[in-house]
């Protein structure tokens, strides 16, 4: 078993979301010692892109700042590789193609192995294309996590079957962002995915309140939120630590009730 | 190795929302192209509504001026709405239709695959929005405007560099929001498959006309094709039909902007690298960790930092190549053509007016030079009058 799908053993996982280097990086050193504290069970780091086209406006602002400050892929590696062996929950990076390609996939991919990181999720590699990197990420141990969306429908055979660690379910059409409601039967598609897979099936896209949470808790096996972690990071910068904390303590208890 | 490749260049890099759209595109496509009915309302709208065929002009002027090569000039900027743009986008609303689709979105740079996604939504009674880099919407006002007029609604998008690239993903973005009653008119031969295909075949039509036509003039095929490319739509119209013929060369005309040596320009066949975005694999402008780059030119049709993957195939192979041409050759040219054959170019064409400026004195008097003029100049002129330091009131 992956060190991701232990995450999802015995209970419902809370997956977070932040981008690297927002708004900088000793901030995003800081906030996943306190996320890993505050009950997180599996931490996706945002490599920032210049162009991230499955991102809304709260994403794409993280993006932009973490840029300016100056991140790159291997400051992003440093820092991770430093503090590795503190944080015992599984890290994955969230990145796109680009970001993987112009690093050279099979440098990128032994990199991610050697400084722990245990899977890649990548919006713009569909199943079609998955070529391009699950040979370098089967070689170095690294889960490639696989997307499905609400307009999947007969894809999500196939896709579920080909996911690692875990599936990834979009909750809506659209790009990230915090949405009021939810209206996909999103249980149809984790319904479809263990027809064919044991693999654990996690929502994200658009969750914010620990109602939601407990909502998707009752039919999936974890949660992803992103959006509403990276406008708490926005409003208070360097002095996120504490409020971002004190948000994930809250959507950990309800996860693992 | 996935769909729609091109060499290792193409593929269908995009998000899964949108895959079963492309896939439901591409079949609808497979089956409308080789449909008699589609392929004659599609004739009838080039040629009754665009006013296709366009003509091929012998600038005879500008040949004796430059003494070396003879030189036609295929006029795309004849076309209704004044650019080749049209070709594309009549052929991707009549697929939409076909598709049930009621809402058309587009992004643009210059505005001319706007004008032309918003003319055709009109004609074709359907919904249409447009998304245009704020930078893009101050230099082509103009442009805007008519979009506006058309009935379209014009989003700025005020996102990364406010030009072509985050306009693109602006489209992409809205696209995935919204899918069943949508369809994304993309303007160029870009993206992932099977838009590179499918644009590509709708702007064939130009050297299918160009071979028919100087067959009939000249009696023989051009020794040049010469086109300017962005992402390259009206370039590879224009060398489409002359790839197996290996003694035509094919140039393509890239921005360079201030110079291929100053980070101000957007000649990704000089300056890009091999990577992976806007849903295809090809060449782009980026830096070390694939951050997409800054692009700029003066033309807001080029200023785009990759192109096309049959074009990065073109060049792979070496049967087409590709130039960089500066801001300052392209006004050059602009201003060139207007007083010499009183035809108004488009910036984006005068690249391609540019190359041929500096190749025809080289070549025979018995040989052929074919420019592709993709559009018309008009919405240029307030800003060329800017970069000469014309003060110019409307």
């Amino acid at each position: 078993m992956t060190k991701i799908r232990h995450a999802f053993e015995n209970k419902k996982a809370f997956i977070a979301f932040i981008t690297a280097g927002d708004p900088d990086l000793e901030t995003t050193e800081k906030l996943i010692y306190e996320m890993a504290d505050k009950g997180v069970d599996l931490l996706e780091i945002g490599i920032p892109f210049s162009d991230p086209i499955a991102e809304g406006p709260v994403i794409q602002e993280a993006d932009l700042r973490a840029l300016n400050s100056g991140t790159t892929t291997d400051k992003i590696f440093e820092m991770i590789e430093r503090i590795r062996s503190d944080i015992s929950i599984p890290l994955v990076f969230l990145t796109y193609c680009n970001s993987v390609f112009a690093y050279g996939t099979e440098k990128f991919t032994a990199r991610c192995e050697q400084i722990g990181i245990d899977g890649l999720i990548i919006p713009d590699l569909p199943y079609e294309e998955m070529e391009e990197v699950s040979p370098f990420c089967e070689k170095h141990g690294i889960d490639l996590i696989e997307l499905v969306a609400p307009t999947s429908q007969e894809r999500v055979y196939k896709i579920a079957k080909a996911s690692r660690g875990f599936l990834y379910i979009v909750s809506s059409l659209g790009v990230t962002g915090v949405r009021e409601s939810i209206n996909t039967d999103l249980s149809k598609i984790v319904e479809a995915s263990r027809s064919v897979s044991d693999i654990p099936c996690a929502v994200g896209f658009g969750i914010s309140t620990p109602e939601q949470a407990e909502e998707i808790c009752r039919y999936a096996d974890g949660v992803i939120i992103g959006s509403a972690i990276v406008r708490i990071i926005a409003e208070y910068g360097r002095d996120s630590v504490i409020p971002v904390g004190e948000y994930v303590r809250k959507i950990a208890e309800v996860c693992h009730k | 190795m996935s769909k729609g490749r091109y060499g290792i260049h193409g593929g269908q890099y995009i998000p899964e929302t949108l895959m079963n759209a492309v896939n439901d595109l591409e079949s609808a496509y497979e089956h409308y192209k080789n449909d008699p009915q589609f392929c004659r309302e599609l004739e009838d709208l080039y040629r009754e509504y665009a006013g296709r065929p366009s003509l091929l002009y012998y600038a005879e002027k500008m040949t004796k001026d430059l003494g070396g090569a003879k030189i036609y000039l295929k006029r795309e900027d004849l076309n209704h709405t004044g650019s080749h743009k049209v070709n594309n986008a009549l052929g991707q609303a009549l697929l939409a239709k076909k598709m049930g689709k009621t809402r058309l979105i587009a992004e643009t740079g210059a505005g001319q695959h706007g004008v032309a996604t918003a003319t055709v939504a009109a004609l074709m009674g359907m919904e249409c929005e447009i998304f245009m880099g704020k930078l893009d919407t101050e230099r082509q006002a103009l442009n805007v405007y008519r979009m506006e007029l058309l009935g379209a609604k014009v989003h700025p998008v005020t996102s990364g560099t406010m030009t072509l690239k985050d306009a693109v993903n602006e489209t992409f973005r809205e696209w995935v929001s919204r899918i069943d009653d949508t369809h994304y008119v993309l303007g160029s031969v870009m993206g992932p498959h099977p838009f590179p295909m499918m644009v590509r075949d709708f702007q064939a039509v130009i050297s299918k006309e160009i071979k028919s036509q100087i067959l009939e003039k000249e009696g023989r095929l051009p020794d040049a094709v010469i086109a300017c490319v962005g992402g390259g739509s009206n370039a590879i119209g224009a060398f489409y039909n002359f790839i197996n013929d290996e003694s035509v060369r094919l140039i393509g005309c890239e921005a360079a902007g201030l110079g291929v040596d100053r980070p101000e320009n957007a000649a990704t066949m000089t300056n890009g690298r091999l990577g992976i975005f806007h849903g295809m694999k090809s060449y782009f402008c980026q830096d070390d960790f694939g951050q997409i780059a800054p692009v700029y030119s003066i033309s807001a049709g080029l200023d785009y930092p990759g192109i096309g993957p049959e074009h990065a195939n073109l060049k792979d192979t070496g049967r087409a190549e590709y130039v960089p041409i500066t801001d300052e050759e392209a006004v050059c040219a602009f201003e060139y053509l207007s007083r010499t054959e009183g035809i108004i170019p488009a910036i984006e064409s005068s690249h391609a007016v540019a190359y041929a400026l500096k190749l025809a004195p080289q070549m025979g008097k018995d040989q052929i030079i074919v420019i592709n003029i993709s559009g018309r100049g008009d919405k240029d002129v307030a800003a060329i009058a800017r970069y000469r330091g014309v003060d110019i009131h409307d």
